[in-house]
């Protein structure tokens, strides 16, 4: 046994998994970048429209994976916390008059804090059970912005209308590309913030909590206090987005915000790779266009069309975006020895 | 260090004080005390069922004694939840080997150092410098454990593919980050095969004279037990049979009795 013990530390060319399969490499992040800040130039405005609203969902997805790849626990509820982001900016805006731009942290703030609480009952559960107690919250989310009591603010069933901000500074650009690049900007900032927390103590401790949660505990991991704050990070995020989402749409309403919402973003994290944040762009990308994709194909057949697309990434590439990263990595790297 | 050791004068660094255990209407520990003394081997020994696990359990605070006391340096443990063991220096290691199976060998020693380090979600999601820091402060140490241990070769590989003497190995750099004073080694031996558990008596007497930690070694092993202990406490029906040196309780009937004799069997 300690022959083969050496033969395992002599051979770690054997490694099956990649050292860093949280992130792109260099090269690959610059490419993306390059590509997000430049296609806008040269296409229409719906176009970038749905490009914000990559990014956006991007984020809402990241957030779930955080909260999934990073500690381990399942949400079918992201929709209420990004409606919760969404009914924040829009109120903000239109009733306090407040800078767009400004609504977003207290958003994120307010997910945050509801995340956090949320997080606490949701303790004692843990695998499916913690899933149906958040789908619970989101069933009963858009019934809750409908309530009477709230209507002054929320505008009940009608919901409310949200202005599109113009550039600032005069920048000679039109509200759609204004509001793309300031989504980017946000977006880079979280991406960025999240890799550096999962990378970190504190992302150690969630992955720790995820993978074993006695052992975490023996090293002195809180699991109570980082299972509940990654319920806050996630729906801080999330919150985030929606508050993005309730400015590009310029609308907010109850129904816009149903388990619906909750279940494409979970699908999104799942098509992108649970625990590989940059998957979160590509499983935004599967939720916002593969349902047009499946409508142009079939116009009467569009869920069924939709379905079997579903079925097909899950049975061939069942680790999402991230296993074709994985495969399309080693193939470069078989080109580049040849 | 010897300052410590003056103040601690004779006082035992972890004392056991007549610790009981009831589940139900089941006594899984009667009575049970012994002392730790600062760099000895205690071996814990006792049949199946003897109350060894109880009583490492009640140590890492995943149970609680139905009366009596653990005193770590003369204060009492027992009102600290379980995270909060690992801050006043008592280490551990799991029967079957728990590590956290998707991480890379590094990051699971870096998750021993989380007593020892301090952060918050702002601080590290900004990566601010005093987070940077502490982290390479943290970097240096995991690394100097992990050339210790001899695992630098494969810091970066996932530990699930690794073999399994290779996995407890990385868990005691695990505990070795937590800069414990006493571990507590919960059969380490067990599906090691006869060279590894030989391998692996060095190394924890090495880790005792090297690292100036105290060790509780609790194992069904009893070569392991007798050739590295300096104390041993057998137990047996939740009570303790013998208490000495390996060879005092190798010599007692009683011992042999019941674990020796009903081994062979």
């Amino acid at each position: 046994m300690s022959a083969a013990e050496e033969v395992v530390t002599e051979a770690p060319a054997v490694e099956a998994v990649p050292k860093r399969a949280m992130t792109l490499g260099y090269g690959t992040s610059l490419a993306v970048l390059a590509a997000l800040i430049l296609i806008p130039l040269f296409v229409k405005n719906f176009i970038i429209f749905q490009m914000t609203m990559l990014l956006i969902y991007g984020l809402a997805v990241l957030a779930l994976n955080i909260l999934t790849g990073g500690s381990g626990q399942f949400s079918l509820g992201q929709s209420a916390f990004y409606a919760v982001g969404a009914y924040t900016s829009a109120i903000l805006m239109e009733h306090a008059g407040m800078n767009y731009a400004l609504t977003l942290p207290i958003a994120g703030l307010i997910c945050f804090g509801f995340g956090f609480l949320f997080g606490q009952p949701a303790l004692r559960l843990s695998g499916v059970y913690l899933a149906l107690a958040t789908f619970a919250l989101a069933t009963a989310m858009p019934q809750l912005l409908k309530l009477g009591y709230f209507e002054h603010w929320t505008g009940g069933v009608q919901g409310l209308v949200v202005t599109k901000p113009d550039a600032p500074f005069g920048l000679p650009m039109g509200q759609d590309m204004w509001l793309y690049y300031f989504t980017l900007a946000v977006s880079i900032a979280i991406y960025v913030a999240s890799v550096n927390l999962l990378r970190s103590r504190s992302g150690r401790a969630f992955m720790a909590i995820r993978d074993n949660e006695i052992a975490a505990s023996a090293m002195g991991v809180d699991v109570a206090l980082y299972k509940t704050l990654a319920f806050g990070v996630s729906a801080g995020i999330t919150g985030v987005a929606g508050g993005l989402g309730a400015i590009a749409v310029q609308f907010v309403a109850p129904d816009g915000y149903t388990i619906t919402l909750a279940i494409s973003l979970f699908l999104g994290m799942v098509v992108g790779g649970v625990g590989w944040l940059p998957g979160s762009i590509v499983g935004s990308a599967f939720i916002i266009f593969v349902p047009n994709i499946a409508e142009s194909i079939s116009k009467g057949l569009s869920g069924a069309v939709f379905g079997v697309l579903l079925f097909l990434v899950i049975f061939l590439v069942p680790h999402g975006a991230r296993q074709v990263a994985i495969v399309a990595q080693q193939l470069i790297a078989k080109l580049k020895k040849n | 260090m010897t300052q410590a050791q003056l103040a601690q004068g004779n006082n035992p660094l972890l004392a056991v004080r007549d610790v009981s255990v009831v589940f139900g209407g089941i006594i899984a520990l009667n009575g049970v005390s012994f002392d730790m003394r600062s760099g000895n081997i205690l071996g814990l020994i006792g049949p199946n069922g003897a109350g060894k696990t109880t009583l490492f359990n009640c140590l890492s605070r995943l149970y609680q004694p139905s009366s009596g006391d653990i005193l770590m340096e003369g204060k009492s443990i027992l009102s600290r939840p379980p995270h909060r063991i690992a801050e006043i220096g008592i280490g551990r290691t799991f029967q079957n080997v728990a590590l956290f199976p998707n991480l890379s060998v590094i990051d699971n020693v870096r998750v021993g150092a989380h007593a020892r380090t301090s952060s918050d979600i702002v601080s590290d999601s900004l990566k601010l410098a005093w987070v940077r820091r502490g982290e390479a402060d943290m970097n240096k140490k995991v690394h100097e454990i992990l050339a210790y241990l001899d695992l630098e070769s494969v810091a970066h590989t996932v530990v699930s593919g690794l073999p399994f003497g290779t996995q407890k190995r990385v868990e005691l750099g695990r505990a070795l980050a937590a800069d414990p004073k006493i571990l507590l080694l919960d059969e380490p031996a067990g599906g090691l095969n006869h060279e590894e558990v030989y391998v692996l008596g060095d190394l924890i007497r090495k880790i005792r004279d090297e690292r100036k930690i105290t060790v509780l070694l609790v194992e069904h092993h009893m070569g392991l037990v007798m050739s590295i202990a300096d104390h041993v406490v057998a137990l047996n029906f939740g009570r303790k049979l013998a208490e000495g040196t390996p060879a005092q309780v190798q010599a007692d009937p009683d011992v042999i009795k019941a674990y020796l004799g009903s081994k062979d069997q």
